[in-house]
């Protein structure tokens, strides 16, 4: 039986129709919305991809029921800044070609942009420990955390 | 943004596009047939498999090396750019879809620049000197006196000018790829050489990139694999009903052992996928894990492949005064991508398309044909760019899963595996053995070398199709590991040196390339065993290297390392006291002996108490000939360095005597950011000299360096890759 949930989305409410209200927040997001920033890496919430803010701390949408999100705002990658309205931490990321792949990069840019609102001067094993359950398998680390480290100067 | 990338369905639409206009008097013939048919040429040897250039001056260039998320496709935009003149912004990229673009080969072995920019150069310097000629003619001008600036070519005496738009436009050149065309004078480059910043980067920051896994065509299902309890398990019932109540459901899809179901839904397709009751034979077909090396040593060996015969290695060991031998293996890895690998497939009026993020599509095109039955021609495979894949990981197999499940259907059906489907069954680097023995004379130097690599056979080709195996449909037979038997052979001029590869039968896991395949493992075990040699003579390890080494490259690039890294000499491990050690490792490749060079120095600590390893720091020399864009070749650098520190002190798949037991991040863990190395690098540019790969080389360096530096902190040898702390501690026992 499908039951109609509202989801507050970027900036916009939503109802969403799902069959299942346990189905992980990612495929409302990405099969319902067609947001491509938070993606699917595990479903296990062990790699971060799909790091979204709820309420501006990051969670990992895959492991995270409809049912659990309740009123809390939502906001995703695309909802952080545009290709024209840069968030810092995207614009730091851009600056220090900080990607390969960069499939991981939406959960390291979520993940970093959370963390640097409530650190404003970290140090580096700060920045370490903040993305410690972050991965990244094109070894793009040492620039990743050159971009935090830049956007912490800029947020 | 500097510049776009259009949408693929731009392309694909502008494939179609209908040009009347002929001129008689052209070089140039007009594009693609009247009637509207896409007539694109994708032969090797026509400039348009390569190029076009549309009215308005921009350039297409058609690649059949694919950005695997190594940035090269920027790098390859670059070089149209240069050797057109045109602005970097003009130049777009279609990339492997084999209805378009040029079977330039797979994108693999760090050849993406070395061969597919160097094919693409040559098309671009023919274009230019075609669209020259033409332009003389139209301005009545001689071609000497022409210039070319941001795609116009002007004349220098008298100002006339024309476009490249205007002289060519929407019609095809027609000409032959000319391996004489003149080149541009590198010394008159200016945007190859330059760090110009990757094009996809600003979407992928942005969640405005398309990944394979984002990709999406009108009316499409989902669908998701059910794979066998045992690898080699028969599938003997299944109970529909299981999954009956899971909404959405639109079929179960049974094929032999090929089991899937596809679903209206993702969330629908996962959950029917999990609920689905399949009753499968055991099968216990794998070896042991803890006897994994007396399996590999005891598995038949179907042939020797010499790689290197210089003197008689035996004979010169047998009559040696002092002789050293040693044992190295190296754990069977997982390619890891952090997106599990996804395509999509449609069967229309008999025609297959399949999106996928193959690095092989022209070769995925002809297994799919071959799956199925039917000829090259009616399968079209294309190209999404995904998750970063370091090799031949699932991608293809996904692709086969999409294509099965569409047939089955009827309608499009995009396939996603789940974790536990990339980590259990994208094929595997093979485990791989070396015995190594080497004779020294009275003096110290070394008078035999005798290597023996036990590796599965097979070398260049296509890895079987997981689908294909399952439904037992047509498919390869045999391995393919990759061309594995690279870098046995050595760099060091010894008067007797004998390298062997015994080419195995058998290994527990399907194999495939993982980045710098063999030539990661075979550079660990010698560049190991060389530290080796210079440690029992008393020798710096850098000065015991150049005494051998006769290619000058080769020996500039260890000078610059030596001063890059501060080098102190040593003739004698450090052994440091207390419960941390710290120590140094140098370590050495020449890529395949035959192109990029590659020096190393890791700085580690190695906690005796934990058998931690910490690798501090790496610093990396590197002449790679002419570089297109430094920075995307440090970012490979970089890449290459945390990657392989990762699987050096960390990965190891395992397996119980059914299946792949190492199914995620918990039991499969990789480099995390606390454990990092810091990196610094210098670039030889050598812009006069041929661009070589750099996806791979510095990788094969890293876990010899690591391992002679772990010596150097503690005086124990390494010799079983992951330097996990408990063989560290047993090491540290018995040393």
């Amino acid at each position: 039986m499908p039951t109609t949930i509202a989801l507050h989305v970027n900036g916009r409410a939503i109802l969403v129709k799902v069959d299942d209200p346990d189905m992980p927040l990612l495929y409302v997001l990405r099969d319902n919305l067609g947001l491509h920033g938070p993606r699917f890496g595990c479903g296990l919430g062990q790699c971060g991809c799909c790091t979204v803010h709820l309420s501006g701390r990051p969670v990992r949408s895959c492991v995270t029921p409809l049912s659990a999100v309740g009123k809390k705002k939502i906001v995703t990658l695309e909802g952080l800044g545009t290709p024209d309205k840069l968030h810092p931490v995207q614009k730091a990321f851009v600056e220090e070609q900080a990607a390969q792949c960069g499939y991981c990069i939406n959960g390291m840019i979520m993940e970093a942009a959370a963390f640097l609102a409530s650190n404003k001067s970290p140090s580096d094993a700060q920045i370490k420990q903040a993305l410690a359950h972050n991965l990244c398998r094109c070894g793009t680390h040492q620039r990743i955390l050159l971009a935090v480290k830049r956007a912490a100067t800029a947020v | 943004m500097l510049f776009t990338k259009p949408s693929r369905r731009d392309l694909l639409k502008g494939t179609g596009i209908l040009i009347v206009s002929f001129s008689m008097s052209s070089l140039f013939k007009t594009a693609f047939s009247q009637s509207g048919t896409p007539a694109k040429t994708v032969a090797l040897d026509e400039v348009d498999a390569f190029l076009a250039i549309d009215p308005r001056g921009g350039v297409t260039l058609y690649s059949g090396k694919v950005d695997l998320g190594t940035g090269i496709g920027t790098a390859l935009t670059q070089i149209v750019a240069e050797e057109l003149d045109v602005p970097l912004a003009r130049v777009q990229v279609v990339e492997g879809d084999t209805a378009l673009t040029p079977a330039q080969g797979k994108t693999w072995g760090s050849l993406s620049i070395q061969n597919g920019g160097v094919q693409i150069r040559q098309a671009a310097a023919t274009a230019r000197r075609a669209l020259l000629q033409e332009a003389a003619k139209r301005l009545g001008t001689p071609a000497e006196d022409l210039i070319v600036e941001q795609g116009t070519v002007r004349s220098r005496s008298d100002g006339k000018q024309v476009t490249y738009g205007e002289l060519i436009g929407g019609k095809t050149f027609s000409l032959k790829l000319d391996k004489q065309a003149p080149l541009k004078d590198p010394a008159k480059y200016k945007i190859v050489g330059q760090s110009v910043p990757r094009f996809d980067i600003p979407g992928k920051m942005t969640g405005q990139f398309t990944y394979m896994q984002d990709f999406k065509v009108p009316g499409m299902l989902h669908g998701r694999v059910v794979r066998p309890a045992a690898i080699g398990a028969t599938l003997l019932s299944v109970d529909e009903s299981s999954a009956r109540d899971v909404p959405g459901l639109v079929k179960v899809v049974r094929q032999g052992n090929f089991l899937g179901v596809v679903a209206e839904s993702e969330w629908s397709a996962i959950l029917a996928a999990q609920k689905l009751k399949a009753n499968w034979s055991n099968w216990e077909g794998l070896p042991e894990q803890s006897a994994l090396w007396e399996y590999v040593r005891a598995t038949k060996a179907n042939k020797d492949d010499v790689t290197s015969n210089v003197g008689n290695a035996e004979q010169a060991l047998e009559q040696a005064p002092k002789r050293l031998s040693a044992t190295y293996n190296f754990a069977i890895h997982t390619h890891g991508s952090m997106g599990p690998s996804c395509a999509i497939a449609e069967i229309k009026d008999g025609k297959l398309t399949c999106w996928s993020s193959s690095q092989a599509t022209h070769d995925l095109r002809q297994q799919l044909a071959a799956m199925l039955s039917m000829p090259d021609t009616d399968v079209r495979a294309i190209y999404v760019e995904g998750s970063g894949c370091y090799g031949r990981n699932g991608h293809e197999d996904a692709a086969a899963d999409a294509v099965l499940l569409a047939r089955a259907v009827g309608r499009p059906v995009r396939v996603q595996w789940m974790r536990e489907d990339e980590h259990g069954w994208d094929p595997k680097g093979p485990p791989t053995l070396m015995d190594l023995q080497a004779g020294l004379d009275a003096n110290g130097n070394v008078i035999a070398w005798y290597s023996q690599l036990y590796t599965p056979e097979g070398a260049i080709g296509n890895v079987k199709l997981v689908a294909a195996e399952l439904a037992g449909l047509p498919h390869e037979a045999g391995m393919v590991p990759g061309n594995v038997i690279q870098n046995t052979a050595i760099p060091y001029a010894f008067p007797n040196v004998r390298t062997v590869a015994h080419r195995l039968a058998a290994t527990p896991l399907r194999p495939s390339w993982i980045r710098a395949p063999g030539r990661m493992q075979n550079t660990f075990c010698n560049e190991s065993f060389i530290d080796e040699l210079a440690a029992a003579i008393g020798a710096d390890p850098l000065e015991f290297r150049l005494r051998y080494l006769n290619d000058p490259r080769g020996v500039e690039l260890l000078k610059r390392l030596a001063r890059f890294a501060q080098w102190q000499g040593r003739t004698l491990p450090k052994r440091e006291s207390g419960d941390v050690a710290t120590g140094r490792g140098l370590s050495y490749v020449k890529y395949e002996l035959a192109r990029t060079y590659v020096g190393a120095i890791a700085d580690v600590e190695v906690n005796r108490k934990s058998g931690e390893i910490r690798v501090r720091h790496f610093a990396i020399v590197q002449d790679c000939g002419q570089i297109i864009n430094p920075d995307g070749v440090k970012n490979q650098i970089e890449g290459n360095v945390t990657q392989t520190v990762s699987r050096v002190l960390k990965e190891e798949v395992t397996f119980d005597r059914s299946r792949v037991t190492s199914l995620n991040w918990a039991s499969y863990p990789i480099l995390t950011f606390p454990e990092i190395p810091d990196i610094d690098i210098e670039l030889i540019d050598r812009p006069t000299e041929k661009p070589w790969g750099v996806g791979e080389p510095s990788a094969a360096v890293v876990p010899s360096a690591i391992s002679n530096a772990v010596f150097d902190a503690v005086g124990v040898r390494l010799r079983s890759v992951p330097f996990t702390p408990p063989k560290v501690r047993a090491a540290m026992q018995t040393a």
